[in-house]
């Protein structure tokens, strides 16, 4: 197995940029959102964008793993 | 009958369903080692899915998120941020070292340490810490049990009594059931967790206030404070939060319970595709959360924070209804406590006492010896949660900081080919030094920044710079795993 290409680690990093190193800018009641504070808003919001970027980063990993598969049939 | 008989019959009735299909997954099937910790490597998406998420879904979700949300209030964001980032770090470490696990057949954490780094001390070594991280994490879940059963009963069995039984249903199952039938049984705990999460999640704000806006509305004008980091703590801000968050996305996965689902799954793309859709799973969490905050409004004086879920539910529905969440609170210990105490016990026969103590055991003996080991680590935990009284989360970020040091020699391992055994023997054994040092003279967070990051920092500095003046002892690793299938 060949170690994670650039592509999926960028997009790996995406969700650590929204819900982690950015908490000065959003720990904050207002604007409220769908009657949430704004920090709980745009968490929960982070646990569905989540999925979306791992998902590309998967579309990323399958394409390099079937473009790879001489190499790993010579494993076998 | 009492509103407390009642809800305890209706405990007892689920905990017995769930405890069934633990007992009837492991029959017609032989249980050997391999079959009894890691189910002979056959399971599927569903299986993988509902195993890791028995062992994420814990007590901690149902009554530590709440209990956190109630007594410290905005830190508890914290628990929101990380649960995505966790699976990130899955994503990119789990189908590796599911990789490695299949080549050399491994059914252990230290088994991973063993084939990569060449040392049975080292193995042993993570083995020992391993054990010793598992124990507060079974305590909480015990103390989580014992709660549920004092607040059902409202009040008529003291937590103690409780606890021991506790204690006593978990290691039977253990005994019997071997990590299939806990899979199983997970299967009927995420079901009723889900559906209470989901219904006293939207029903509680929306009884006392009309909604969940609107009890966020009364809370802003209340108690804006408690809406913010650091809320009702002086030292948990946004530098404990950065360091936290990182802290446990990188530890998560490091669980020697957690590393080793892996190797449970049939292959590395299973893996890959948990990691995209289990964070959705993570939408109960926020409804535990507002559970917790609607209780601060609701019942302001509660002695611990622990209980603000189960007694806000006592005080709203039936006793009926006290008895479904109570037993979908008491199945969501008992499945990690069984998961985590049959980890506990493999990794001490097999990577501790057999290879140290008696090099010439048998697997089966091995085998007798980890089922024995699960009754004396269940009792340590027992002792440990009648003696002491931490709140659930703090239990729990003691644990993560400890196994969270095991994150370099994994990333190391996986992706570098300079990393030495002394060099992650080093950096492994200064991490726990620094972690024990700074949380037990309270000094978690320490100038604000959270005690496990700072060793793990320290952690990977060393483990680099001594690989760096030492030489490789385990050359050609990857040859070594390409031919060994």
């Amino acid at each position: 197995m060949k170690p994670p290409s650039l592509g999926a680690i960028l997009l790996g990093l995406i969700p650590f940029l929204g819900g982690c190193f950015s908490v000065a800018l959003w720990d904050r009641i207002y604007p409220m959102v769908f009657g949430l504070p704004f920090n709980f808003f745009w968490l929960i919001a982070w646990i569905v964008l989540t999925p979306v970027c791992l998902y590309g980063a998967y579309r990323l990993e399958d394409r390099g793993a079937s473009g790879s598969t001489p190499e790993e049939g010579g494993a076998r | 009958m009492s509103p407390g008989v009642v809800a305890l019959s209706i405990i007892s009735a689920i905990v017995a369903v769930g405890s069934l299909a633990g007992f009837y997954a492991r029959s017609h099937r032989k249980m050997d080692l391999e079959q009894w910790t890691v189910a002979g490597r056959g399971f599927g998406v569903i299986l993988v899915w509902v195993l890791m998420a028995g062992e994420i879904y814990t007590t901690f979700t149902f009554l530590g998120a709440s209990g956190w949300a109630y007594s410290r209030g905005g830190p508890v964001l914290y628990i929101l941020g990380y649960q995505p980032l966790m699976y990130v770090v899955s994503f990119f470490v789990l189908p590796y070292v599911w990789e490695v696990g299949k080549k050399c057949k491994l059914q252990s954490q230290a088994d991973f340490f063993e084939v990569r780094y060449g040392s049975k001390y080292l193995a042993a070594f993570v083995a020992l810490i391993g054990v010793i991280c598992l124990l507060p994490y079974a305590q909480l879940q015990l103390k989580g049990l014992g709660l549920i059963v004092q607040v059902a009963s409202f009040g008529a069995i003291p937590p103690t009594a409780a606890m021991v039984v506790a204690f006593a249903l978990v290691a039977a199952f253990v005994f019997v059931s071997g990590v299939r039938g806990v899979a199983w049984a997970s299967v009927i705990k995420d079901i009723l967790l889900l559906f209470a999460a989901l219904f006293i999640g939207i029903a509680i704000p929306h009884i006392y206030f009309g909604g969940i806006g609107r009890m966020f509305a009364a809370m802003a004008q209340a108690k804006p404070e408690h809406l913010v980091m650091p809320g009702a703590t002086k030292n948990l801000g946004h530098g404990w939060y950065i360091t936290s968050v990182l802290l446990t996305a990188c530890g998560f996965f490091m669980w020697p319970q957690s590393f080793a689902a892996a190797f449970t799954a049939r292959n590395a793309r299973i893996l890959r595709r948990n990691a995209v859709f289990l964070p959705l799973y993570s939408m109960t969490m926020p409804l535990m959360v507002f559970v917790g905050l609607t209780a601060v409004l609701v019942l302001p004086k509660l002695s611990d924070g622990d209980l603000s879920l189960l007694t806000i539910v006592r005080k709203t529905f039936p006793a009926w209804f006290l008895g479904i969440i109570g037993g979908a609170g008491a199945l969501t210990a008992m499945v990690p406590a069984a998961i985590q105490l049959l980890t506990a016990a493999t990794l001490f026969a097999k990577n501790l006492c057999r290879p140290i103590l008696a090099p010439g055991m048998s697997d089966q003996k091995v085998a007798r010896l980890a089922k024995v080991m699960v009754v004396v680590l269940a009792l340590g935990a027992l002792y440990l949660a009648i003696q002491t009284s931490v709140s659930l989360v703090s239990l729990l970020l003691l644990g993560y900081a400890g196994v969270a040091q095991f994150f370099p020699g994994v990333i190391l391992g996986l992706f570098s080919k300079r990393v030495t055994t002394s060099g992650v023997f080093a950096g492994l054994a200064a991490g726990v030094i620094i972690t024990s040092v700074l949380m037990l003279t309270n000094r978690d967070p320490w100038n604000g920044v959270s005690a496990g990051f700072i060793a793990l920092c320290a952690n990977f500095v060393i483990a680099v710079v001594v690989s760096g003046f030492t030489s490789v002892r385990v050359a050609g690793f990857e040859e070594r795993t390409a031919a060994a299938i």
